[in-house]
């Protein structure tokens, strides 16, 4: 009798456990849609921000953001998922491994505003390239990669051995046995990685304050080429991201419409996450059943 | 490596040791393997008939902190040689599992896998290997019409047929069996019973069975294991009906094991 109660009260305490997350997380939301939601529209998300005048929009920060996430993308998954492989089939256990591993996850805790400054130090002064998106890419890269390097090394050990040995006997190179067979089978876990990594990116403010900076310079967005002053395209340009508007805007903004712009701008930035997870995953799984033929 | 030699015999083992770490695993084993021949290997858990098999194809390389001495030759050839081509030796030697292990992929890409990687392109020569390779394993009439269907729909009989056809799809010479039926129902396991006795027409098979009953009824020769040594190796018709070690006696009477 005694331990049943016991487990009624265990029962008990864990559903209100997780009802008050679930009220936190939706009472979040709920705050920011309904603060931001009515500030929302065609005009705020087209026209540019404006330092002093009221009815600035968020068109420049929100391009700004989806292209900074883009860039450090490109960079991370590759060289994340080749490290996670690395890891995970070619490292000999011993202490050089445990010492990359000791190091990967130093680099996993260090906190943003540290790597905001060493991206300043490095990407900003030490290359002379000013505040430019490839300095605000790579410092994202660096507190992004730990993530990429350890969900590719897990989701390979994941894989199950029988799909090694499977192709391994059938005299398949182990490159090839990764490439073919195990990097496939390990898609899905990879891909969580990567949108995980990216959702940080969106919403990364102290990393970007120093190395892609707080201004946006005037866009013409029917220039394409990536290499003028004026396009967006150009990733050696400054970039103020939304999320890093939505701190400037708070800490230091001029125009008399704070309030507007950045509970716009919040809404925004929470949509556009949920969007870009949403998209991720059915692209991903749409790669998926491509791969690997399953219905 | 061509196989066009005189013996008959395509495997010559010659004082094989293998140890894992510290354990003594393989002691001393003296084991010709004929061509075109069902052998088939017995005895209790951990006596180290897998360990053997998996020395055939050098699978057991995968396993950190193995060391092996002796003398492996395949088709004369010592394989335990450290410049081996292992890639080249698995062509030859085919393996298949104890669990169907297909790709996550369609039946008809699983079957092309080795192939294609081996350099085959052309889509009338893969489709020609594929219906071949599921012919042989008699499989060809339940899936010709569901080819680009995931494999892993299929069910675990036909899974494990799956994985031999597409071990046989590289065309080996040898094609080693691990338990093959240990996790199918008596009528798969039939089948692949069935599919070994044709298979034996082309290819030498050498197959690991925790089922005495399936080494009488498919294999030429029988070889006993026991705590790493290999007690006996003879005729399958001698070994079960006059052994000439105690200890075989004792393990298929069921005494022990």
């Amino acid at each position: 009798m005694k331990s049943k109660t016991a487990d009624r009260i265990a029962t008990a305490v864990f559903v209100v456990i997780a009802i008050m997350i679930t009220a936190i997380l939706a009472g979040l939301f709920f705050y920011i849609f309904i603060k931001g939601f009515k500030y929302i529209s065609f005009d705020f998300l087209t026209s540019p921000s404006s330092n002093v005048r009221a009815g600035g929009g968020i068109r420049d920060q929100l391009f700004n953001s989806f292209y900074v996430l883009f860039i450090t993308m490109l960079i991370t998954v590759p060289i994340g998922a080749g490290g996670g492989i690395y890891m995970a089939e070619y490292a000999k256990p011993g202490k050089v491994t445990d010492f990359i591993r000791t190091c990967i996850e130093v680099l996993s805790s260090l906190p943003s505003i540290v790597i905001g400054m060493f991206g300043l130090l490095v990407f900003v002064n030490t290359t002379g390239w000013g505040y430019t998106i490839l300095g605000g890419a790579l410092a994202l890269t660096v507190f992004n990669l730990p993530t990429m390097v350890r969900t590719t090394e897990d989701a390979l050990r994941a894989v199950p051995r029988d799909l090694k040995e499977a192709s391994l006997a059938l005299g398949v190179t182990h490159w090839h046995t990764i490439k073919t067979v195990m990097l496939p089978a390990a898609f899905p876990s990879i891909l969580t990685g990567a949108i995980l990594a990216a959702g940080r990116v969106f919403g990364e403010a102290a990393a970007l304050l120093f190395t892609a900076g707080l201004s946006t310079p005037r866009l013409d967005y029917s220039n394409w080429n990536p290499f003028s002053e004026q396009s967006p395209l150009n990733i050696f340009r400054p970039a103020e991201t939304l999320a890093v508007h939505i701190w400037s805007v708070n800490t230091q903004g001029l125009i008399p419409d704070v309030e507007a712009v950045s509970s716009g701008s919040a809404a925004v930035l929470v949509i556009s996450i949920l969007i870009f997870n949403l998209a991720a995953r059915l692209l991903g799984s749409f790669i998926h059943k491509r791969v690997t033929a399953t219905k | 490596m061509s196989i066009q030699t005189l013996t008959r015999e395509i495997f010559d083992v010659k004082d094989l040791n293998l140890w894992y770490g510290d354990h003594h695993a393989l002691k001393g084993i003296y084991f010709p393997i004929q061509k075109k021949e069902v052998t088939a290997m017995i005895g209790p858990s951990g006596c180290g008939k897998s360990t053997f098999l998996k020395t055939l194809n050098l699978m057991n390389k995968m396993i950190a902190n193995v060391k092996i001495t002796g003398e492996v030759k395949f088709d004369g050839q010592n394989i335990l040689h450290p410049k081996t081509d292992l890639v080249e030796l698995r062509k030859h030697v085919g393996m298949v599992f104890q669990k169907g292990n297909p790709f996550p992929q369609s039946i008809y890409d699983n079957v092309a896998y080795g192939p294609r990687i081996h350099g085959i392109k052309k889509k009338t020569h893969l489709d020609e290997i594929v219906t071949k390779a599921l012919m042989d394993v008699a499989l060809w009439d339940e899936v010709k019409d569901r080819l680009t269907a995931p494999a892993l729909g299929l069910s675990g009989g036909q899974q494990q047929r799956l994985c031999i056809a597409r071990a046989l799809a590289t065309k080996p010479d040898v094609l080693l069996m691990d338990e093959p039926t240990s996790a199918l129902d008596p009528i798969s396991t039939l089948k692949i019973e069935e599919l070994i006795f044709e298979l034996k027409e082309k290819y030498t098979i050498v197959i690991v069975t925790h089922n005495m009953q399936q080494a009488a009824r498919v294999s030429d020769k029988t070889a006993f294991f026991l705590m790493g040594e290999l007690i006996e190796l003879s005729e399958t018709s001698t070994i079960f009906s006059m052994p000439k070690d105690s200890r075989t006696e004792d393990y298929i009477t069921g005494r022990f094991g």
